[in-house]
């Protein structure tokens, strides 16, 4: 059994102008230890899938439909008071900006000490201790002194680090990181990077990377599932989708990035735009943007279907 | 040999900082701490760094929307620092700038058509029929319909604004474009279709840009050479090339081997610096990028290096050379 399985999840805002389908029908699974990345560009619902996972989707917006199991509990089943109980000790979140999760009134170490109460119990001196280990277990400078910093004092990298030592305080079987480095410089990038490779290797955590770049992805994932327009049109092992991406979308995101070998050359682009949210029905997604498109495109909805070993893509009309 | 098109030598911006001015302890930030380089015309020089390197003063200094305090700017010829406010600003036709935030930079009471077409007017470029003319036209450069000239900029999506954005910069035919960030609050799909706007448009009109950016490789792409600056500085410059293929400043190497590439079989060795860039208030006294760097000496850290010869038109400043 996968540690979480999300199958046929659909989450709506309902607005004035109609009723936005975010996530529409999205499956997938993250086995124990994995780490599965979730890619698109802005709107195609991949921050709507993670926080329908935390059951945190903000007003409007409502799960309509699928479930979602971590190992035996059903999360859509759960009372708000069992589902308190599962994020943070089960499930974990990381976010782009550290600033909207960390407390701006309380130090760094509190913060963290208060997560291993909250979770763990034991005494606030022992929590205190604890909170100076993570931070030095994510490799903050100077842990001890550091832990009386409040989150203003701090850098963005080392806020960063703060964020998700007190998201791995209680210990969690499952990490969701929402563009955890999109907010830094590359080279902080590439230190938080390395971090976040090193703990989910030392703690065989399972983690959810949301990200829009595919270059984090190569760096870090084992699995990625690519979104367009509320669903997964591809999925499948990271050195099978660099190697031979199958779905037209994710042949274009792919070209369409400069790349050492063609600097200065045309990139190629996807013409258009992605389809309006409040008026999708039948049909292919991405046909109208398609350079493979054909009459059934428009007509059928794509199933994802295993076209190489581990190798999901849903369109019919792509050759492997 | 013929003179540059942009002659810029020992640039410099301070900007004083902390509120105890009345106590006398204001401190002083070189934003910008004696930047040099020049730009030919149509040619396309990338500036690449991370936040907070100055690059987007850099830019603002050579259009004088940031006044400089020390050093010379010479745009065809003329010293800008030392020009009259009427003859900067008849010469500012020839230089132009387009935002990142297209939707900051766009005026969200105006039509699209009057926003491309307030840059001849200011200018006072033709007639009001002339200039709807000049308007259809410079949206059809832009790969718009003559349409869009009706609508306001919240109609549009970011990757239209932004052609909007190019389209007005456009407008009095410039032979310089400042391009600060023009595509980093785009997707990637979007992202490429302005690139290829804006290379098409620097052949077709001989435009140089000045191509600021924290994306590595969206400036290799886009640039004939490349500067890369750290702490107010430029640590390295040359062709785009050799900036790549043989990068010589360490600065260069961490930044090349930290970007992700998506393509695995390209993952090399990272050099990845240590801790993070030193304030600008408390800058390192040598090299600036020396408490971070794994080759540092003695000398790194006492005497900061000047910008040598380490290539075919390609300078580094570091000891090792």
């Amino acid at each position: 059994m996968p540690l979480l399985s999300v199958e046929g999840l659909r989450t709506q805002f309902a607005t004035s102008a109609g009723v936005v389908r975010a996530v529409d029908g999205v499956s997938f699974a993250i086995e124990r230890g994995e780490v599965l990345g979730l890619v698109g560009e802005s709107g195609c619902g991949k921050s709507v899938t993670s926080l329908s996972i935390m059951r945190l989707v903000p007003p409007p917006g409502v799960i309509v439909g699928g479930r979602i199991r971590l190992e035996d509990d059903d999360l859509l089943d759960k009372d708000a008071e069992a589902m308190r109980r599962v994020r943070g000790a089960r499930i974990a979140m990381v976010f782009q900006e550290p600033m909207t999760s960390l407390n701006p009134v309380f130090s760094i170490g509190d913060q963290i000490a208060a997560a291993v109460l909250a979770h763990a119990g034991g005494s606030r001196h022992a929590a205190w201790e604890r909170a100076v280990e993570m931070l030095d277990h994510v490799q903050v400078p100077s842990p001890r002194e550091r832990a009386h910093d409040y989150p203003h004092q701090l850098s963005g990298g080392l806020r960063q680090r703060a964020m998700i030592a007190l998201a791995l305080a209680p210990g969690p079987q499952l990490l969701i990181a929402d563009e955890p480095t999109t907010a830094l410089d590359v080279t902080i990038q590439a230190q938080i990077l390395d971090l976040l490779r090193r703990l989910q290797a030392e703690r065989g955590m399972a983690v959810l990377l949301i990200t829009h770049d595919l270059g984090v992805v190569a760096e870090l994932c084992h699995r990625v599932a690519i979104i367009y327009a509320g669903r997964i049109v591809e999925m499948a092992p990271v050195a099978s989708i660099f190697r031979g991406p199958l779905h037209p979308y994710t042949r274009g995101l792919l070209r369409c990035l400069p790349h050492p070998s063609r600097f200065g050359q045309p990139l190629s682009s996807i013409d258009g735009a992605p389809p309006d949210l409040r008026r999708v029905n039948g049909g292919c997604r991405f046909a109208p943007r398609c350079p493979l498109v054909q009459d059934r495109c428009r007509r059928d909805e794509p199933t994802l279907a295993e076209r190489k070993p581990g190798h999901f893509v849903a369109c019919p009309v792509v050759t492997v | 040999m013929a003179i540059p098109l942009l002659e810029v030598r020992g640039l410099e911006k301070r900007f004083a900082v902390g509120g105890a001015w009345l106590s006398g302890r204001q401190r002083v930030i070189h934003a910008v701490d004696g930047v040099s380089f020049t730009i030919d015309r149509g040619e396309v020089l990338g500036l690449v760094g991370e936040s907070g390197c100055g690059k987007s003063t850099t830019g603002r200094l050579i259009l004088r929307l940031v006044e400089p305090s020390a050093g010379s700017i010479h745009f065809e010829g003329q010293d800008l620092v030392a020009l009259s406010p009427p003859r900067l600003w008849a010469t500012r036709q020839r230089m132009q700038i387009v935002f990142q935030d297209p939707f900051a930079s766009l005026n969200p009471r105006m039509r699209v058509g009057a926003i491309i077409g307030e840059p001849l007017a200011i200018y006072g470029r033709a007639d009001t029929a002339e200039r709807q003319r000049m308007v259809s036209e410079l949206l059809d450069v832009v790969g718009l319909d003559p349409a869009f000239a009706e609508r306001y900029p919240h109609e549009l999506s970011g990757g239209q604004r932004q052609r909007i954005g190019i389209a007005a910069a456009l407008a009095l035919r410039p032979s310089l474009i400042v391009a600060d960030e023009p595509v980093s609050a785009l997707d990637v799909s979007v992202q490429a279709q302005v690139l290829n706007l804006l290379m098409a448009l620097r052949r077709r009109f001989g435009l140089a840009y000045l191509f600021i950016s924290h994306d590595l490789h969206v400036v290799l792409h886009m640039s004939d050479r490349v500067a890369v600056m750290y702490l107010g500085e430029i640590v390295e410059i040359g062709p785009r090339d050799a900036l790549h293929g043989a990068p010589k400043h360490p600065y260069t190497q961490a930044l090349l081997s930290a970007v992700p590439v998506a393509d695995p079989t390209l993952r090399c060795e990272r050099i990845v610096p240590k801790g993070e860039v030193a304030s600008p208030l408390a800058v390192p006294r040598g090299c600036r990028f020396a408490p971070r760097c794994p080759f540092a000496f003695d000398r790194c850290r006492v005497e900061r290096p000047a910008r040598r010869t380490v290539g075919a038109d390609h300078e580094a400043a570091c000891h090792l050379y």
